[in-house]
């Protein structure tokens, strides 16, 4: 009805999940999310990001709070919502005893893309990720990132308006995760879609996401665009080992906006860190080294949450 | 619309991933032939069982026998299908659940119906000849499968393994078929053995087979096919309950 005039794709208030045993997995999240946005929700497992995204998708219910996605309620028309996205899950969903030709068809059935077109869509969405000699093999005798990219294609066959991806790259080797991504951004250009990224990977979030939402124990600590995100730390990263810096005469310094000490080295946060790194080793005393950076998306994390970013199944605690 | 290409489309994978499947459709032949070839002959030669030899008299059962244990089994591709996620993608699509339902109801049947197929054309074999009544008789089919694939899917959906599954079908695929008079008549038996095989709703799809093939019935095809289209509508009915609830 009114929702093509809007470019708010995607509205959540206050959207929370409580699962039995009164665990909150997403606690009272508000975002908006803009038409042609490539969005992400970054945080370490558990953090809450698939549970928002399997409410958003209407996989699962919301205990409270309201989420609409293209102008529709997950809640209230869950077949609305359905028909407006696309979604690729974390763990393959795909038939393996099928081709990827009729996992295509069954998926354009399911969504009712006419008979007329349903060949040219099929074609098209494998040209997109280039598995048209492909398209008569078994998915089973596919790799996992082939499999990943059908199932990208199939997200996109039925055109919907929102894309989800839920941790596209997870447990893919270098080379298949830097060809997903490329994909990723083709189908930006091209499509001009509005995707939704969960992600613990911080390098993925950087390099797709426009804007990035950082979530911890279900709820978003932080919300911006990268460039914002890490200018918030208020400069670059300096790392230095030195058995006894002086730590009177850096926080003296007034472009040393942050020092942290780990141990034998000590961490600063320094404005334009390029210019005034001479005047700092001068005043720290002995150096045994220094390593200098722009600060990365895991600073950001570390800033905010007040840990060390666990990239890989730190699901404990 | 949508609705009817939505249970299509599942239909289509199921009776696809069927077929490719040759061996799953070889061994499921295998044992009622056994049964046939040597239970029928191995006890026929004691006796004849109305006027004709217990092969023949047999025969009709041991096509239900096929349905039951395939068709309940067949339960088990639910546990798979959850298992590897592809549920999630066919539950996300804007299908109702029960269309999902329905569609894996009708792939079970179809399944069912090209295996008793195979069975039938060995007829000549067993003495037994299907003529023009074979309409009737795959309607027959028909409804009991919609019946016991719903009962497999049944218990499918609330099952997480297959192993889980197998134990629980085991315990309702036997009664099913050794209640079903599939293997002996229902005069003189002990009120206890009657009872439980008139509770069974699969007696009466016994009954209606070999009425049509062998012309000796108990209840009568109207009977029957009332008994069976009530257990048909009352097991979708469960089921599409089972599958609304059902979590991923």
């Amino acid at each position: 009805m009114s929702t093509n005039e809007s470019t708010e794709m995607v509205t959540v208030t206050s959207l929370t999940k409580i699962y039995k045993g009164s665990v909150k997995a997403v606690d009272g999240v508000s975002l908006t999310i803009q038409k042609g946005e490539v969005f992400g929700l970054l945080g370490p497992n558990g953090a809450g990001k698939t549970t928002t995204l399997h409410m958003l998708s209407t996989i699962l219910k919301p205990t409270s709070g309201e989420a609409k996605v293209n102008g529709f309620d997950v809640a209230k028309q869950p077949g609305r919502v359905r028909q407006s996205i696309g979604i690729v899950f974390q763990d393959p969903s795909s038939d393996e005893l099928l081709t990827g030709y009729e996992n295509l068809r069954m998926h354009a059935l399911l969504y009712g893309v006419p008979g007329s077109i349903r060949r040219q869509r099929i074609d098209e969405v494998l040209d997109l990720v280039d598995l048209k000699d492909r398209r008569n093999d078994l998915l089973k005798n596919y790799s996992g990132g082939m499999r990943r990219r059908l199932e990208i294609a199939r997200g996109l066959l039925h055109r919907p308006k929102v894309l989800f991806l839920d941790e596209p790259t997870l447990g893919l080797d270098p080379q298949t995760r830097e060809h997903i991504w490329e994909y990723i951004e083709k189908l930006v250009k091209e499509e001009k879609l509005t995707i939704i990224i969960t992600t613990h990977y911080m390098d993925e979030a950087d390099r797709l996401c426009d804007r990035i939402a950082i979530m911890d124990k279900g709820a978003i600590i932080v919300l911006d665009t990268p460039d914002e995100l890490k200018r918030s730390l208020g400069g670059d990263i300096v790392k230095i080992k030195a058995k006894t810096p002086n730590f009177f005469a850096l926080e003296a310094l007034d472009y040393v906006k942050l020092v942290e000490a780990d141990g034998e080295e000590v961490k600063l946060t320094v404005d334009d860190a390029g210019t005034h790194i001479q005047e700092i080793l001068s005043v720290i005393g002995k150096v045994d080294s220094v390593e200098l950076r722009p600060p990365s998306l895991s600073d950001v994390f570390l800033k905010y949450t007040g840990r060390e970013y666990r990239e890989q199944g730190g699901g404990g605690s | 619309m949508t609705e009817l290409t939505g249970l299509y489309a599942i239909w289509e994978r199921e009776v696809r991933v069927y077929l490719r499947e040759r061996s799953r459709v070889i061994s499921s032949i295998v044992s009622p032939i056994l049964w046939l070839v040597v239970y029928g002959v191995g006890l026929g030669s004691q006796f004849n069982v109305s006027g004709m030899s217990y092969q023949s008299y047999i025969y009709p059962g041991i096509i239900v026998m096929a349905l039951i244990f395939s068709s309940v089994f067949y339960g088990a591709s639910i546990v798979w299908d959850k298992k590897m996620d592809f549920l999630k993608e066919v539950l996300v699509a804007p299908v109702r659940r029960s269309t999902a339902f329905m569609g894996k109801v009708a792939g079970g049947a179809t399944d069912g119906l090209i295996q008793a197929t195979i069975i039938l054309l060995l007829s000549p074999f067993f003495g037994v000849n299907v003529g023009l009544i074979l309409v009737l008789v795959y309607l027959f089919m028909f409804i009991l499968l919609i019946g016991l694939v719903s009962i497999g899917l049944l218990i499918g959906s609330f099952m997480e393994s297959s192993e889980g599954f197998s134990l629980i079908g085991g315990f309702i695929v036997f009664p099913l078929f050794f209640l079903s008079g599939a293997l002996f008549p229902l005069n003189n038996l002990p009120d206890w053995l009657l009872t439980l095989t008139i509770a069974n709703p699969v007696t009466y799809g016994v009954d209606a087979m070999r009425g049509l093939m062998l012309g000796t019935y108990r209840f009568g095809l109207l009977i029957d096919f009332s008994v069976l289209i009530i257990f048909a509508a009352v097991m979708v009915g469960l089921g599409s309950m089972a599958f609304n609830k059902m979590k991923l």
